[in-house]
């Protein structure tokens, strides 16, 4: 634990820290463009420059330079003044200036920090240099010429993502920041450059000359494309959101968002369902309000009522639909749409225990019928950290490229009964085992997975190595409300009247009762429903969700429903009064009581502990994994069916299209 | 970059060179080039297998040889590295021809020593012995190409030919050495006026009397200092 002084300031700091991090720790702003805490240092821009005693007499990059006992930094001498100053006008002699037509603008480490330590005037007279654009896909529009050389990108890509296809060109004057041949980056996490680049060289294409950051309004909420919890920030401009950027969340997604999180937003504002509509004469007509409830009301249910939860719907919205079914006198809800059933008596059985932070510690991982890197991107992150650590990892599923290194070990499940011994030796050894299993193994090899619990003694003192990743933000919340009947969806078919929230994955065809879905998009469900409620998306409406690991997240509204959609809680309070079942709550509030009186593990944000028990299921494995739910990561829900921005990604990255790029 | 290289077409490399692979001969010497680094470190072995396969290609095409895209990505597959990676290596160091190139690859240095001690004269005789820069002659015998320097400033002005330098050139020198290239001959690689390596010239200038045989400079040396 090395002591030094920091412009005076004494302060401790962890063995291996650097420079940087002590000025830091002593609350100096220390300038920077090429470090970034989560990559690895390269100090090549030089921006970080202090002045170090003992030491020779020139300024030290302090993001490479580590900290020693007794170091006196100083951060404020006319030395680092001048240092800064000449390293500004170093880096600003090739760039382009050209921050009135650049998206960066407003919100670019350059501008920033060239008023602070720049000086203000350059003596450059010869002419700049240009680079040429590179393409990188449908994500990532780049401006090269801004571009100052800090290799974020590079690392970014070679070790947050592990898809090596970024780098640098040519040399000297002649250096480029490219993707391969310049073709399209094929990561799902490559959003993520575009917030990294610290200049405008990286920005978003979609996103392309939409807004100025101080136009836009912020609001935090949690992402639903995937069971992560991916913490985010809205930003949105009168009705529409613009633009979604992940939040710091060192315990869910770091500082990171996959591309659908980030870009499935303008799905939101295409193919909405805005108004009610019911079904007369076969065919869907739009409505009233007051029509499409008294349709409703109309069904002689006698008590047969169903609600089938969708995957991106937040906890508000399902309790509100089950104290609806349950004060119509039924209890019958489900929420895993394809059929699932796996036993859920003990929900610790289905959470993923380890937590996702957690995940970086474990030193032997056995991946179960999952493909992690698009069922949740940002818990394969994390093994790709494990695995940095010195973590082994074996698969049992289809072969699949997860951007590390993996051991298949065949998709036969009997596997699990008998693994390899080599395999059984290394988890035999290991300090932190872990499974994961995911949505292709759920069905037939839970029981099998669960007996792992043992033989491999995944739970021990302050560790829990069992997990089952989960695909739906809507998954655990469901759970805990009880979204899970024992034979799973074919328990509700026969249900007279059924409600269908955002539920887009189900087959319909098996329902023969009267339908009612109420939802945003309803791109595949709503036409098979008698009547059709306009509700609220993710964005439209504050809410709870229960990540994949049990953790508590609530979001907040950024815009308003559009035309006559509503919040979906308040459309079941308003069709109970008409139903002559009241509810018992008039404000999300009242709403948010009642729930956590029934589940009081809502009440607060943070992990739920859901104990450690293992439910008696049969603990044979046999059958084999013919192929991943996940056949598309871009188009896994109806609001990323809606947007272009994901359309293309698909088309483009899954689909191997090409797209000739349109002359600028 | 004002001379860049013209890469040809994508989709008429591939299909010349997409099935590139080691001749028995090279395939010997790559084994030989891999095992000199650790297991697991075979990204060490870049360079020589690079340079291995532009030869290679060199071979085949009698030429100096270039690196088409496929036969980076024959490197890269080779040594289990990332495409970029290699392919950064490949852009990087100019020795490696990123487009066809002639026969023989004439870099001429530019640089400052060079240009003062008359590489002027030696791009003039280049010239007019039909090199353009930045292109090959139409009898695909020459590529010339101005470099910065290339550390042989002691003998400048020089060229690098392929693997050999030419030094002390001026303006006929070059010319004799072109033509002999292009007739077939092999040129004798090093000083073209017969300087051994970089000795000075017309002999030494310092330390004479070690040259026949060994001298101990040391009483000198300390009378000088005691003086
Ligand atoms: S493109 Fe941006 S992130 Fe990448 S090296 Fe250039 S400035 Fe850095
Ligand atoms: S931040 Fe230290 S050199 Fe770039
Ligand atoms: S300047 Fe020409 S070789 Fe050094």
């Amino acid at each position: 634990m090395p002591k030094l002084k920091v412009d005076g300031i004494e302060v401790e700091v962890p063995q291996g820290a650097t420079v940087l991090q002590a000025c830091e720790a002593a609350g100096k702003e220390i300038p920077r463009f090429c470090y970034h805490e989560r990559l690895s240092i390269a100090g090549n821009c030089r921006m970080c420059l202090v002045e170090v005693k003992p030491g020779p007499p020139k300024p030290q990059a302090s993001c490479a330079l580590p900290a020693a006992d007794n170091q006196e930094v100083f951060t404020t001498t006319p030395m680092v003044k001048n240092a800064r100053e000449g390293i500004m006008e170093f880096l600003l002699i090739n760039h382009p200036l050209d921050c009135p037509i650049c998206d960066q603008g407003g919100e670019c480490d350059l501008q920033d920090q060239s008023v602070a330590y720049g000086r203000g005037q350059s003596r450059y007279a010869e002419n700049k240099r240009a680079v040429t654009e590179k393409y990188m896909g449908p994500i990532v529009k780049t401006i090269m010429t801004r571009c100052i050389q800090c290799t974020r990108c590079i690392r970014f890509a070679e070790e947050v993502a592990g898809v090596e296809e970024i780098g640098a060109i040519y040399r000297g004057e002649n250096m480029q920041i490219t993707s391969y041949l310049e073709e399209a980056v094929t990561s799902e996490l490559s959003g993520n450059v575009v917030d990294l680049c610290p200049v405008g060289a990286l920005t978003s294409k979609p996103y392309q000359y939409e807004a100025r950051p101080w136009e836009l309004r912020r609001t935090l909420t949690i992402d639903v494309m995937d069971a992560v919890g991916t913490n985010i920030r809205l930003d949105s401009r009168g009705r529409q959101v613009l633009r979604c950027v992940p939040r710091i969340n060192e315990d869910v997604n770091e500082e990171w968002a996959s591309d659908k999180t980030r870009h499935a937003i303008d799905g939101l504002v295409r193919r909405r369902l805005d108004k009610p509509y019911v079904r007369v004469n076969g065919k869907l007509l739009p409505a009233t309000w007051d029509e499409a409830f008294a349709a409703i009301a109309a069904v002689d249910h006698g008590g047969s009522v169903a609600a089938v939860a969708g995957d991106l719907v937040d906890c508000e919205t399902m309790y509100a639909a089950k104290a609806l079914v349950r004060s119509l006198g039924s209890s019958l809800l489900e929420g895993r749409q394809t059929g699932m059933a796996y036993d859920t008596s003990s929900l610790a059985a289905v959470n993923f225990n380890t937590t996702i932070a957690g995940t970086e510690e474990a030193d032997a991982i056995l991946l179960v019928g999952t493909n992690l890197r698009w069922e949740a991107p940002l818990v394969n992150t994390r093994v790709r950290k494990a695995i940095k650590r010195g973590a082994k990892v074996f698969a049992v599923g289809p072969e699949t490229e997860l951007t590390y290194k993996v051991e298949w070990l065949g998709h036969d499940l009997s596997v699990l009964g008998d693994l390899p011994d080599t395999v059984a030796k290394i988890f035999a050894d290991a300090g932190k085992p872990m499974v994961i299993v995911g949505g292709a193994a759920l069905k037939d090899g839970h029981g099998a997975a669960l007996k792992l619990v043992e033989t491999l003694n995944l739970v021990r003192n302050g560790w829990n190595g069992f997990n089952v990743v989960h695909m739906a933000a809507a998954r655990m919340g469901g759970l805990m409300l009880g979204y899970a009947a024992k034979g799973g969806i074919a328990d509700l078919t026969h249900a007279k009247l059924t409600f269908f929230l955002g539920a887009d994955e189900v087959d319909y065809s098996r329902f023969g009762g009267f339908k009612v879905y109420v939802g945003h998009h309803g791109d595949a469900g709503a036409a098979h429903a008698d009547v059709v409620l306009p509700g609220a998306s993710y964005a439209e409406k504050s809410g709870t969700w229960v990540n994949l690991e049990g953790r508590v997240q609530r979001g907040e509204r950024a815009v308003f429903p559009p035309g006559d959609a509503r919040e979906d809680w308040s459309i079941f309070r308003a069709l109970s009064d008409v139903m002559g079942a009241r509810l018992p709550f008039d404000s999300l509030a009242g709403l948010r009581e009642e729930m956590y009186g029934e589940v009081p593990a809502l009440r607060h944000e943070g992990l739920v502990s859901f104990g450690w028990s293992v439910p008696a299921i049969d603990g044979s494995a046999s059958g084999t994994i013919g192929g991943y739910p996940i056949k598309d990561f871009y188009l896994t829900n109806a609001i990323c069916r809606a947007s272009p921005t994901m359309q293309r990604c698909s088309a483009e990255l899954v689909h191997g299209e090409t797209f000739a790029e349109a002359a600028e | 970059m004002a001379d860049a290289v013209h890469i040809p077409d994508e989709a008429e490399t591939r299909a010349r060179w997409g099935a590139f692979a080691w001749s028995e001969e090279n395939q010997r010497k790559a084994n030989e080039i891999l095992a000199r680094y650790p297991k697991g470190r075979e990204q060490s072995a870049s360079i020589p297998f690079l340079d291995l396969a532009q030869r290679q290609v060199g071979a085949e095409t009698h030429t100096q040889g270039w690196l088409p895209v496929p036969v980076i990505e024959f490197v890269a597959r080779a040594i289990g590295v990332p495409y970029m990676r290699v392919y950064e290596v490949a852009t990087f160091y100019t020795m490696f021809n990123l487009a066809p190139v002639g026969r023989y690859h004439v870099q001429v240095c530019g640089t400052t020593p060079c240009m003062l001690q008359g590489s002027d004269d030696v791009l003039a005789a280049c010239r007019n012995r039909g090199l353009v820069k930045g292109g090959t002659t139409p009898d695909g015998l020459f590529t010339l190409t101005e470099v910065e320097c290339l550390g042989t400033c002691a003998n400048a002005p020089m060229v690098q030919i392929n693997d050999d330098n030419y030094e002390d050139l001026d303006y006929d020198r070059t010319i004799a050495v072109l033509e002999a290239l292009a007739k077939g001959a092999h040129p004798e690689a090093g000083s073209t006026i017969g300087r051994r390596a970089s000795c000075p010239e017309g002999g030494p200038t310092s330390l004479k009397a070690m040259v026949d045989a060994n001298h101990d400079y040391r009483p000198e040396w300390e009378n000088a200092h005691a003086g």
